[in-house]
This record gives C-alpha cells, structure tokens and sequence, in this order.
C-alpha cells in the first residue's frame, strides 16, 4: 500500500528534472535518448534507498563527481576519448563523444546525503541514496479497537 | 527488425559497417576506429561486460564483437526513471584493410573494449631510403 502510493508520487517529480550539458556529449547521445543528456541513468527504489544507475563506459572515479544537494542529484565529469593529434593517428569513426558533462536530476524524496555511497565497475556507475529517516515508510501498527 | 547499414568509403582504409539490430535484445556499442602507420585501433563502449562474456572474432575480413551483459537489475523492478535498456552488445565490421589476424589483440578495461588489428607488414607504409651518390 504504501510502496504504491510512493511510486505514483516518484513518477511525476522525477520527470521534472534538470540538465545541463556542455560540449561534446550532446550531439552523440542525442540520437540516442532525445534531450536526455549524459549519462543516462535508471532509478528505481527499494525500502530504504534510491538506487542510481549510469552507464558510464571509460571513466574512472576520480573522473567522476557525485553531489547530492538539497534533493538534488549532480553527476558531473569528463571523459577523454583521445585526440586525432596522438601518436600520428587519423580516426575514421568518432561517435563515443568526449568532453565535460554534467547532469541534474531532482530527486523525488529526501535523500540523507551523508550515507550517499557509489561504486563504478566496468563502466557501470551505482548511487545507493538512503532515504531520509522521514522519507521512510512507517508501519502503522493498527489495533482493534474496543473489545 | 533488423536494419542494414553501408557507408560510404573515404579512403582505402575506411572501415565499413554492417550493423544488424533485433528488437529487445541487442545493442550496438558506440566505436572510435583510429588508424596508425601500424594498426588498426578500434574503441567499443560495452558497459556491464565482464571480460569473460566479451567474444571476439575475425574472420574473412569481418570483425564480430559480441559482449553478453547479465541483468542487472530484477525483471520486475518498477523504475521511477528508465532512460536506458540493458542487453548484449553486438556489432560487425568489414575490414578492408589486410590485417595480421594472427596478431589481434583486445583489453577490456572500465568498461571499454580495446582492438588492435596490426595490419601485415605488406599494408604498411614504407619510407624507402633515398641514397645520393
């Protein structure tokens, strides 16, 4: 019941996001998801957490920046995808795309930003973003009443 | 479904794509192809791909890569939002310039395939000594 109600209320807010997207990137991943922006992400929850994930192919953490502000989730980076220049080579296909990038997506409840934690493996980047004590679900115990 | 792709060569060493597509399941990576005096280098994003799952193959001047990426999440899990699909990775590529197939190589690091496809000593470019006499 209240896993439904949650969800119906998520939907809605998360649509309403905000991105922001430098060079590069842009004309690459348009094709790919229409004004989506980079990295894309999927976000789905469990009881205690919202989980984050990006595909996010040739970065390394420290290439990574992962903010959690207000309900506010920032991603930000830059990925180098090697310039025509080095070692005297010609590229014949360029479509990864290369450059700086930064994405905003609010999210729909409130996050506790200390506990934000994430890990990148082969170009997968995973958030776990704990709720809020508030945001939790509580279990009402509900009694029978009279006797 | 399934689409076929052919471009237009530029140079000799332009290489050329056929791409299959099928609903759900398949996904074409994103490449770079850069070419030196020596080789080949082809750069394939394939996220999710454990290097044991990445199959590669060339044969008759055709390159095939093939990177089998498990679920991650549960089938059932309600998204609040999904902007991408997961599913293998799979592309194929004519290669017109004579390679050295004995001598591919391939690494699989952050989630990037990296070929190196040594042309044969013959495909190379050769600085012929000039001797003034």
């Amino acid at each position: 019941m209240f896993g439904n109600r949650a969800n119906g209320f998520a939907l809605g807010r998360l649509r309403d996001e905000v991105d922001r997207l430098f060079t590069g990137f842009a004309e690459n991943f348009e094709s790919a998801a229409p004004s989506r922006g980079f990295p894309l992400l999927n976000v789905w929850e469990s009881e205690g957490s919202l989980h984050a994930e990006a595909e996010v192919p040739g970065l390394r953490m420290e290439d990574l920046e992962i903010l959690v502000v207000g309900n506010e989730l920032i991603i930000k980076g830059a990925r180098d995808a090697g310039s025509d220049e080095a070692e005297g080579r010609v590229f014949h296909r360029r479509e990864r795309g290369d450059g700086v990038f930064s994405r905003v997506v609010r999210l729909p409840i409130e996050i506790d930003a200390g506990k934000v934690s994430a890990t990148l493996k082969d170009g997968i980047l995973s958030i776990d973003l704990p709720k809020a004590e508030v945001a939790k679900p509580k279990r009402i115990e509900v009694r029978h009443g009279g006797k | 479904m399934s689409t076929q792709t052919q471009v237009e060569k530029r140079t000799p060493s332009e290489v050329g794509r056929t791409e299959q597509t099928w609903s759900g399941r398949y996904y074409a990576p994103n490449v770079d192809i850069a070419e030196t005096r020596d080789e080949l280098t082809v750069f394939a994003d394939m996220p999710g791909v454990g290097a044991e799952d990445l199959d590669v193959r060339f044969e008759n001047g055709e390159l095939r890569i093939h990177g089998r990426v498990k679920p991650r999440q549960d089938e059932k899990v309600a998204y609040l939002l999904n902007e991408y699909s997961i599913g293998d990775f799979f592309r194929t590529f004519q290669i017109s310039e004579a390679i050295d197939s004995e001598k591919i190589s391939a690494e699989y690091r952050d989630g990037v395939l990296v070929l190196h496809l040594p042309k044969v000593e013959r495909a190379r470019p050769r600085k012929i000594d000039v001797k003034l006499k």
